[in-house]
């Protein structure tokens, strides 16, 4: 009896050597550029934030310079407070309106219908070309403003549509998120492709038999979206809006990068810049964390 | 579409019918704001310098021409940056197509201690701002000295070792959004193949590219489009890491404007906008013949992938 017992522990054993030792290997790679490549960086990231960096011809070197840029990126830096304040207002502004957007996208592009390929290609097309340098291009452009120079008639844009909405009694601030709303219709759409894609693959996981058992009890489409898809999506939008603001990072459109960036080589230096960087990074942080703080009570896990 | 049992045919009939409409009117709305930019890319890239100061030309050129084809082309000096571009693109994103999938299998299918600190990892990777490392990268790169066995750093900066060392060690650009679209796709791999793979004396290694790779070509295909095209958009490691050089597309691009503005005599003040326009749509072209071949498993494969689970 005891031998066998001991064999099959020798067994067991073996089986979880084998499982360790395979795992270790196979994320090998990924430790190595963990340890080499992102913490060590951003370890001296936050070292190089306190202090006064200058590079030379063979290597660099390191002034101890305590909160100094922290204090200059905040209070002397004529560009980062107003800069910094205005992203951030702006992602949380428009974040809401993404996840809106991507959310009822990917019902739509769910439901069977005739040229839904298409409809599915068009709407994945901006993950390929609403990105990097082609957005860097599209900005400020002038054909681009030239084509659009027919917008201003539309009813729909800014002045026209202000008049329209000062004549109902909806509230001032109401209105300036309606108006900000209109305005960002085409980075909204343009900022959602892969979105999109994570609630479609959400709703393709939703077993069919929990809406034919809702279609038994004669549950309307109304319930059936309220009761299950809603619910059943609902970690995803958590996902979307980690991935929302992950994505913000490399936009090259999203002022705060760029500053950072040019303080970097062109402004104030290293250490300005890193400290920029920091303060970026933990209201990013908080942001996430308080917004995980409070979606997490109300969103259903299925298990 | 699910809908509830309606009292008549005919009511149904018609309740579709409007919602067939609604849904006709979104696709086309949200289709021509993602298309527009393409469009105006278009309409500028065939338009003569006349059109633009004629107001009665709108979307459609008067005067069709390709020469700002000519242009654009040779201003882009477009045969030799697409190659590198090329050469960097594929090399890159078929380095970070294995190294992610192998570090996602190891997450996903195996059992050992310290495996969820390495899956939490991966998500850091991802909230890290990439300019928030980007200058210790910059100088770990400039002094390449990982384990201090040179005397002085090496400068690796100006060659492809960046790319090729972040893509190998799955450290690249969004490679924890990769890693974690692989882990996913594991995850839901029934066991049972795998452990009848063992059973039969296959190794761990075989086992993974044998059995469970033929599997995941859905989710591979999707991470080496994404890996592409930000590759290939990317403009930000490619200056940090080849500033001096800018000897690729991306560059090409940025810099195309004032290339036109140097070296073309009288132009007007509008004209190298509509050469950046040509221009964009010249540096688009491939992805976009990428995206066409690929979007088919792209869409079906959103369906089986498991990319949420």
């Amino acid at each position: 009896m005891n031998i066998i017992k001991n064999f099959k522990n020798k067994i067991n054993w073996d089986l979880k050597k084998r499982q360790a030792v395979s795992g270790y290997a196979f994320s090998l790679p990924f430790i190595i550029g963990l340890i080499f490549f992102v913490l060590r960086p951003f370890y001296q990231a936050i070292i190089f934030s306190f202090n006064q960096l200058s590079i030379g011809s063979a290597g660099f070197d390191l002034e101890f310079a305590g909160f100094a840029n922290y204090y200059y990126s905040i209070m002397v830096d004529p560009y980062f407070s107003e800069v910094f304040l205005e992203s951030i207002g702006e992602m949380a502004l428009q974040m809401p309106l993404i996840i809106a957007f991507s959310f009822f996208s990917a019902i739509v592009l769910n439901q069977k219908f005739r040229g839904q390929t298409a409809a599915r290609a068009i709407f994945f097309l901006p993950v390929i070309t609403a990105a990097g340098v082609i957005l860097m291009m599209e900005e400020g452009d002038f054909m681009m403003d030239r084509m659009e120079g027919g917008r201003q008639a539309l009813a729909f844009s800014g002045p026209a549509l202000r008049n329209l909405l000062a004549q109902t009694r909806v509230p001032e601030n109401i209105i300036e998120f309606i108006i900000f709303a209109v305005e960002r219709i085409p980075a909204v759409i343009r900022a959602s492709g892969i979105q999109i894609l994570i609630f479609l693959a959400g709703l393709q996981s939703i077993p069919q038999s929990i809406y034919e058992a809702a279609k038994v009890e004669g549950a309307t489409p109304w319930e059936n979206f309220w009761l299950i898809t809603f619910p059943l999506l609902s970690p995803l939008i958590i996902t979307n809006i980690v991935y929302t603001i992950v994505d913000s990072f490399t936009n090259p459109v999203n002022e705060i990068v760029t500053l950072i960036r040019d303080t970097a080589f062109t402004g104030a230096g290293f250490g300005v810049s890193m400290a920029m960087a920091v303060l970026y990074f933990l209201v990013i942080l908080s942001i996430l964390g308080i917004i995980l703080k409070i979606l997490s009570r109300w969103v259903f896990y299925q298990e | 579409m699910k809908k509830a049992k309606k009292p008549t045919k005919t009511s149904k009939k018609v309740s579709g019918i409007i919602t067939g409409i609604l849904r006709l009117l979104f696709i086309l709305g949200v289709s021509f704001v993602i298309l527009r930019p393409h469009l105006i890319q278009l309409s500028s890239s065939l338009m003569s310098e006349l059109d633009l100061f004629d107001q009665t030309v709108g979307w459609i050129p008067r005067t069709f021409t390709l020469e700002n084809f000519a242009v654009a082309w040779e201003h882009l000096e477009y045969p030799r940056h697409f190659l590198n571009s090329l050469t960097l693109t594929t090399s890159v994103s078929l380095m970070q197509l294995i190294s992610c999938t192998i570090v996602a299998y190891g997450i996903a299918r195996f059992e050992f201690r310290g495996s969820k600190i390495i899956f939490a990892m991966v998500i850091f990777t991802l909230v890290i701002p990439p300019q928030l490392i980007m200058i210790p990268l910059y100088l770990s790169f400039r002094f390449f000295n990982p384990l201090g066995i040179f005397d002085q750093g090496i400068n690796l900066l100006n060659s492809y070792w960046p790319f090729a060392l972040t893509s190998l060690t799955a450290t690249g650009l969004k490679n924890g959004l990769f890693i974690y679209i692989m882990r996913q796709f594991f995850k839901n791999m029934p066991t049972d193949l795998e452990e009848a793979a063992y059973v039969d004396g296959a190794g761990v290694f075989k086992t993974f590219y044998r059995i469970m790779l033929p599997g995941a070509v859905p989710g591979l295909i999707i991470i080496f489009l994404f890996s592409f095209v930000w590759q290939w958009n990317d403009y930000f490691f490619i200056t940090l890491y080849m500033g001096a050089r800018g000897e690729f597309l991306t560059q090409a691009l940025i810099g195309l404007s004032s290339s036109v503005v140097d070296h073309v005599s009288q132009v007007s003040g509008e004209y190298p906008s509509m050469i950046e326009n040509t221009g964009v749509l010249l540096f688009i072209t491939p992805l976009l013949i990428l995206y066409l071949f690929m979007q088919r498993y792209f869409i079906e494969s959103v369906e089986r992938t498991g990319l949420v689970g």
